[in-house]
């Protein structure tokens, strides 16, 4: 008989007592099997999908691949030597770094104000957090087509507000000065994911805290300096990170305002790294190169992404580290 | 010492959190400070969040009010058309596929948010209730794939998608998420790890199999954070704007994901050296796109918002 203390609930199948783990071994061989065959989806889309793509596209960044015959060629170094001298390669990294050092600090102060504001008010936060959200849920290609006519020089709205303001605003889309921060505005729009985070963490910071700063006289200035920063560094470093990877591969927004047609006003100024490589990639089927450009980008992330990470550790605190 | 930084936050905090029990009770703090400060403070802030609030919505009110007006008007920023031009809706629907590029999108962003909600529950369960040799190392990778950026994939993947006979089809716009998306695989396993262990054990001990344990016990139990992964993807797959670009672009316009036509609709209304252009076309096409993300959020909100914070997405 199977064990008679515990009593089938419903529909067990009573062959249950085979499968107990054996107690010399570590693993129960079953149960090994059962695992390896739930994440096997997870396996095989590793093996195909990344580290077959990997390769694939390694040996396609050091190839000359004709779509028309399917046949890759070895070229050697040539597509990596192509890279460093390419102009636009240089020209759309320099665009593409300007724009993640001016978007990535407005992105996270703005989305940090946010924050604290909500965090701030009482009723009415779960209002205001859902009007902030919203343009988070309009799609990209909705933000692009109404932004293209908001930022319009003459007519648009943020001029016009400018103008209110006893500012002429500059011609955001056409002069290639402003290209780079018309995209940044519009990020700007939808940086709530990246405040919802904030607040997260800004929920999580003991109350007492402030409390104790207060009586001891601690203003509300010197407050946000050494109790909120300290206490939310690891949703800062999260934020920044993440921001960071998404700003070197910002596409969307550039592709439609400005390489969707020909009438393209500053090519040189809206070149970003991931539109340039899409256009080398699917526009001129130059895949050698554009494989080797993806790569070049997978560096610069890495090492950007370490230094973060090196720095980071310097400065984050996280509860519970050392006790 | 001046400093109250990081290093030092943790170790006052015990200290400052004794000095709150021993400081006196509520009614003696704060003797000295009069109420309106506080009033006036709040007022402040509430007119900074409306004020916000306010520049959040414009675009949007904006869009709605856009898509209502004459070609001759779209420029202006008025929120209110002088003319209400009810008709370019027709004119849209008239014009444009918008209907078949809708329900391409629906059915596109339903399968890829289906599939990947299930098979990364799945995966997830298998990370975080099985033990076999090599799971930890083998979730390492899981994360790690997180950080390749998709540019890397994006060839490789384009040449398989054709050697496979699939460009044009929208197989690879959800394919790939058959066999699990590291994000959600990590999410759901969260989820699975915070279940308590003596409930699998008991249902073990009944005599439920590993398929119906997951099935049956644990998939139930994980529908928050199934539509959390379903709710994201569904947005996400929505959005796929580069996808569609690369996969769809040379079919017929009927053939077509919403992100798609309306960048197509952009090109053709465009207002350009010769003339004024249609643009208010492009606005009710973007509308269109945008209502049904409105309409998801209103019901999923909890979800998106909790979503987000509890596990950190840029999105």
């Amino acid at each position: 008989m199977t064990s008679t203390t515990v009593a089938p609930s419903g529909d067990g199948t009573r062959d249950s007592s085979r499968k107990r783990p054996g107690r010399g071994r570590k693993y129960n061989r079953r149960e090994a099997l059962a695992g390896y065959l739930f994440i096997s989806p997870w396996i095989i889309g590793f093996l195909v999908f990344t580290a077959g793509s990997m390769i694939y596209s390694l040996v396609i960044s050091f190839s000359k691949y004709n779509l028309a015959t399917n046949v890759i060629r070895p070229t050697g170094t040539s597509n990596y030597e192509a890279l460093l001298e390419n102009p636009k390669v240089a020209k759309s990294l320099a665009n593409t770094l300007f724009y993640a050092v001016l978007a990535v600090p407005l992105e996270i102060c703005f989305a940090l104000l946010l924050a604290v504001l909500l965090n701030r008010v009482g009723r009415g936060a779960g209002f205001f957090r859902t009007v902030y959200y919203l343009p988070k849920m309009t799609p990209a290609v909705a933000t692009a087509s109404i932004f293209f006519l908001l930022l319009n020089g003459n007519t648009g709205a943020i001029n016009q507000g400018l103008r209110f303001i006893g500012i002429e605003g500059p011609q955001w889309l056409v002069d290639p000065t402003w290209v780079k921060p018309s995209i940044v505005l519009m990020t700007l729009w939808t940086v709530s994911g990246t405040m919802v985070i904030f607040l997260a963490a800004l929920k999580n910071v003991p109350r007492d805290l402030y409390e104790v700063a207060s009586l001891d006289g601690a203003g509300p200035v010197r407050q946000f300096f050494s109790i909120t920063l300290p206490m939310i560094s690891g949703a800062m470093f999260f934020n920044v990170i993440i921001l960071t990877i998404a700003a070197f591969q910002v596409f969307d927004q550039a592709y439609l305002l400005f390489w969707r047609d020909q009438n393209n006003v500053a090519p040189e100024a809206s070149l970003f790294y991931a539109v340039y490589l899409f256009q080398e990639a699917f526009r001129q089927f130059n895949f050698g190169f554009a494989a080797a450009m993806a790569w070049l980008l997978f560096v610069i992330l890495m090492i950007l992404t370490f230094i973060q990470v090196k720095v980071g550790n310097r400065f984050v605190y996280y509860e519970g580290e050392r006790s | 010492m001046t400093t109250i930084g990081p290093s030092t936050a943790p170790t006052a905090a015990p200290v400052l959190a004794q000095a709150v029990d021993a400081a006196p009770p509520g009614g003696q703090r704060d003797p000295g400070r009069p109420p309106t400060r506080w009033t006036i403070g709040r007022v402040l802030l509430t007119l900074l969040l409306v004020g916000f609030a306010a520049l959040f919505l414009y675009p949007l009110v904006w869009l709605v009010a856009a898509s209502l007006k004459p070609a001759s008007q779209v420029f202006d920023n008025s929120l209110i058309p002088e003319t209400w031009r009810w008709d370019n809706y027709v004119q849209v629907w008239s014009e444009l596929p918008l209907l078949h590029w809708v329900f391409n999108s629906v059915s596109i962003s339903l399968l890829a948010a289906t599939t990947v909600a299930i098979s990364s529950s799945m995966v997830a369960f298998g990370f975080a209730y099985f033990r076999f040799p090599g799971r930890n190392i083998l979730f390492g990778l899981v994360l790690g794939t997180m950080m390749l950026p998709g540019a890397v994939t994006m060839i490789p993947m384009y040449l398989i998608w054709k050697e496979a006979g699939f460009l044009g089809t929208w197989v690879p716009l959800f394919g790939a998420n058959l066999f699990g998306s590291a994000f959600y695989i990590f999410l759901q396993r969260q989820f699975y790890l915070s279940l308590p262990r003596e409930l699998f054990e008991a249902a073990r001990i009944d005599g439920t199999n590993y398929w119906q344990l997951f099935w049956k016990i644990a998939m139930p139990l994980s529908i928050p954070s199934f539509v959390i992964v379903f709710l994201f993807e569904f947005q996400a797959a929505w959005n796929n704007f580069q996808g569609a670009l690369i996969y769809l672009n040379g079919e017929s316009m009927e053939d077509f994901t919403a992100p798609l036509g309306i960048a197509y609709a952009m090109t053709k209304y465009s207002p350009t050296a010769g003339g004024e252009g249609d643009y208010q076309y492009v606005m009710v096409a973007s509308l269109l796109v945008t209502l049904p993300m409105l309409l998801l959020f209103s019901f999923g909100q909890r979800y998106f918002i909790e979503g987000v914070a509890t596990q950190g997405r840029k999105g």
